[in-house]
């Protein structure tokens, strides 16, 4: 089994595709998956994976294999999400929903640092984080490039986060190759999937009695260390294959990204700013949901007695009109406005910012969207009617 | 401020859910009573002092002419004057007497309507008075509340936010119930700062913390009837808690107005709508259910 290096890699270059060809990957039969989750547990991990929640797949933690959505899948379209029943019982048989990991490395609301009133002064210190490692299982294609990206955000040259750092860094990365791809998938289009190929410890493909498991970086294999692992016979590699063919033979979502930056920054008096302006809630679930979204605001709570202020950083939204507030009034006081800083910052500023689209294909956006905007069709009718 | 402030608790037309929040910040209450005076609140002393107060917390709407009057005296009595819940800064619930005869209400309700004296309209503390800061929802959240007391006890502004419930409900984790299981839901177009309670229990948000910062009404409502609502139960959600607040009150006439007259008087549908899809397999009406 080749092995790969997957530390947090700034810069998100491409690693070389793996490959579960015969003799390349291993197996594990489905009745043994527990000892995987048990040794998890036994490394110190707490595991976060797919779970059922409040009528959706969500992300929670997992300790048993019966804690997976055996049996569920979901149907996506713009504005709607419904979960359903499989004829069968695959166990990863669904794409997204709802959560990301970035709940997990960049928590929605967390407190940063403590100030505490001493008779000499005010002493400032960080909290530190003591969040055990995760292991994520069931990161998707689109998902690791979304870690990769968010990264770019937290963990550059200029900036680490320490919170990010740690847990990004303390995290074993279990990725699982879709099998099948919602009407809201575009990966293809962001060259982010379907096939997992960067940036995992391990990547399991499901088959109907188990999965094969292609190792991705030294802390992955020794991950696997005495487990019932075994070579995956040509019959299972085979059928994991057609199993990740199907995925993406069933993506039918697109995005042009020709010269997008300059389509969108060339076009900000186009009237579909204000067509999209009549549709939008401004309500922020779009970059609530998205994984690369990373905008936040700070505030210092101070207890009643004045003498100690925790400082806390909760995920805040370029939708939300006061966060372009500034000494004198709001920046981007109406929501169309909004919407263009929303699209033109994922989809062109960040290339800017951070040499990457902010946008991976998940889709989450679209599903999430109370109303139904599609970032891609918004796109297409701005690429349609040039100035 | 002075050192320990006066604070006075004011009862108009409500139904003191709101002050009990006060006395349900239990780990707060007596750090909280060793900085205040609490010079007047009937709910939790029968001791009362006479103003003037450094802050009065005012719940309830004006309903009444000798409230009406009563509210003018209280605010000349008062530095801060803080309105707190759906009812004083709204009307209420009450405020569903607005769109409709008041004295046909009387006369359905009470055996002698002739004891009644009752203004026409159920009114928030601002139309009448000059308020210093608000406290929206029915109830108010008590954190909030502990907010606002903390930054007058310290001298600056408090913290509350203007933007939607949505916001509150992904930073919490919650499944939204409109995309998931097609339950009508305000919180796109509400105030957030009850930690969006309603959705985490697979309920709909039904507005009553008010209309958000700038909120966008038409194509939120255009929706709800496009997962099934009908016109009218509409108009009746929008027409809850906070329904008499400005753009929840503008958009419910705008639909009145669209659609004609419409049943909100005495006996009109209940509020509540229940157009949750049933065609996926979650979705059989069973909220909470788990699919296991
Ligand atoms: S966008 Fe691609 S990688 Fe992501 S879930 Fe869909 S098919 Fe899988
Ligand atoms: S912009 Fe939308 S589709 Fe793109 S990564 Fe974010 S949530 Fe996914
Ligand atoms: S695009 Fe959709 S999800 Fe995003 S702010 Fe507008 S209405 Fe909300
Ligand atoms: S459930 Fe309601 S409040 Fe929560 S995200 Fe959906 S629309 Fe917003
Ligand atoms: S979710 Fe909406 S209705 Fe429920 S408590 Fe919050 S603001 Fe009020």
């Amino acid at each position: 089994m080749a092995e790969r290096e997957t530390k947090p890699d700034p810069k998100g270059k491409s690693l070389p595709a793996s490959d579960d060809g015969p003799g390349a990957a291993g197996w594990i039969a489905k009745s043994d998956f527990q000892s995987f989750l048990d040794r998890l547990v036994a490394l110190g991990y707490r595991t976060i994976g797919p779970t059922l929640i409040q009528g959706a797949i969500g992300y929670d933690e997992i300790r048993q294999v019966d804690d997976l959505p055996k049996g569920w899948t979901e149907h996506q379209s713009a504005g709607s999400y419904r979960l359903v029943r499989r004829d069968d019982d695959a166990w990863f048989g669904f794409n997204l929903g709802p959560h990301s990991w970035k709940r997990y490395l960049f928590p929605p609301q967390q407190t940063v640092a403590k100030a505490i009133k001493r008779d000499d002064g005010w002493q400032l210190d960080d909290v530190e984080d003591a969040e055990p490692p995760f292991a994520f299982l069931g990161v998707r294609a689109c998902e690791l490039a979304a870690i990769l990206v968010q990264d770019r955000v937290f963990l550059n040259e200029h900036h680490s986060d320490p919170i990010y750092r740690r847990r990004r860094e303390n995290a074993l990365l279990i990725a699982v190759n879709c099998t099948q791809a919602a009407e809201t998938c575009f990966c293809t289009s962001m060259g982010t999937g379907p096939r997992c190929v960067v940036a995992f410890d391990l990547a399991l493909t499901e088959t109907e009695l188990g999965f094969t498991v292609e190792i991705g970086s030294p802390r992955g294999a020794s991950v696997l260390a005495g487990l019932p692992i075994r070579e995956a016979a040509p019959a299972e590699c085979a059928e994991a294959a057609s199993a990740r063919q199907q995925a993406e033979d069933q993506i039918s979502k697109r995005l042009d990204t020709t010269d997008i930056r300059e389509l969108l920054l060339g076009n900000l008096d186009h009237p579909q700013w204000d067509d999209v302006a009549e549709r939008c809630l401004s309500c922020t679930n779009c970059t609530m949901v998205c994984p690369t979204c990373f905008c936040h605001s700070v505030e210092e709570v101070s207890d009643l007695d004045g003498g100690q202020v925790d400082r806390v950083r909760q995920w805040d939204s370029c939708f939300n009109a006061r966060f372009s507030y500034m000494n004198g009034g709001l920046v981007r006081g109406d929501v169309r406005s909004r919407y263009r800083q929303w699209l033109t910052h994922k989809l062109a500023g960040w290339i800017d910012q951070f040499d990457t689209s902010g946008c991976v294909g998940c889709g989450r956006c679209i599903t999430w969207c109370p109303v139904g905007i599609d970032l891609t069709a918004e796109v297409a009718a701005i690429r349609e009617v040039p100035k | 401020m002075p050192a320990k402030p006066r604070l006075a608790v004011v009862k108009f037309a409500s139904c003191d859910g709101c002050q009990l929040s006060l006395l349900s910040l239990e780990d707060e209450l007596l750090r909280l009573a060793g900085k205040i005076e609490v010079a007047y609140f009937l709910e939790a002393t029968s001791r009362i002092e006479p103003g003037p107060y450094d802050v009065v917390l005012v719940e309830g709407s004006i309903t009444t002419a000798d409230d009406a009057t009563r509210i003018q005296q209280l605010r000349r009595a008062a530095k801060y004057l803080i309105t707190i819940g759906a009812c004083a800064t709204a009307g209420g619930i009450q405020a569903l007497k607005n769109w409709a005869d008041s004295e046909e209400y009387l006369r359905a309700v009470y055996a002698r309507p002739d004891y009644i004296r009752t203004l026409a309209t159920s009114t928030a503390i601002a139309d009448h008075v000059a308020v210093d800061f608000e406290l929206r929802g029915c109830p108010i959240n008590k954190h909030q509340l502990l907010e606002v007391l903390r930054s007058l006890l310290a001298g600056c502004q408090p913290r509350t936010p203007t933007y939607s419930v949505c916001v509150e409900c992904k930073r919490r984790g919650s499944v939204c119930v409109m995309v998931a299981h097609g339950t009508p839901c305000l919180g796109p177009v509400t105030q957030a700062g009850c930690g969006a309670i309603c959705p985490a229990y697979d309920r709909g948000c039904y507005g009553c913390f008010g209309p958000s910062d700038q909120p966008n009404l038409v194509p939120l409502t255009d929706h709800l009837r496009s997962i099934g609502m009908t016109p009218e139960q509409v108009v009746n959600s929008l027409r809850g808690f906070s329904g008499y607040a400005g753009e929840f009150r503008r958009e419910s006439e705008r639909l009145v107005e669209s659609i004609g007259t419409i049943a909100t008087g005495v006996g009109a549908a209940a509020v509540e709508p229940d157009v949750a899809d049933s065609s996926g397999e979650w979705g059989d009406g069973q909220p909470g259910g788990d699919p296991k």
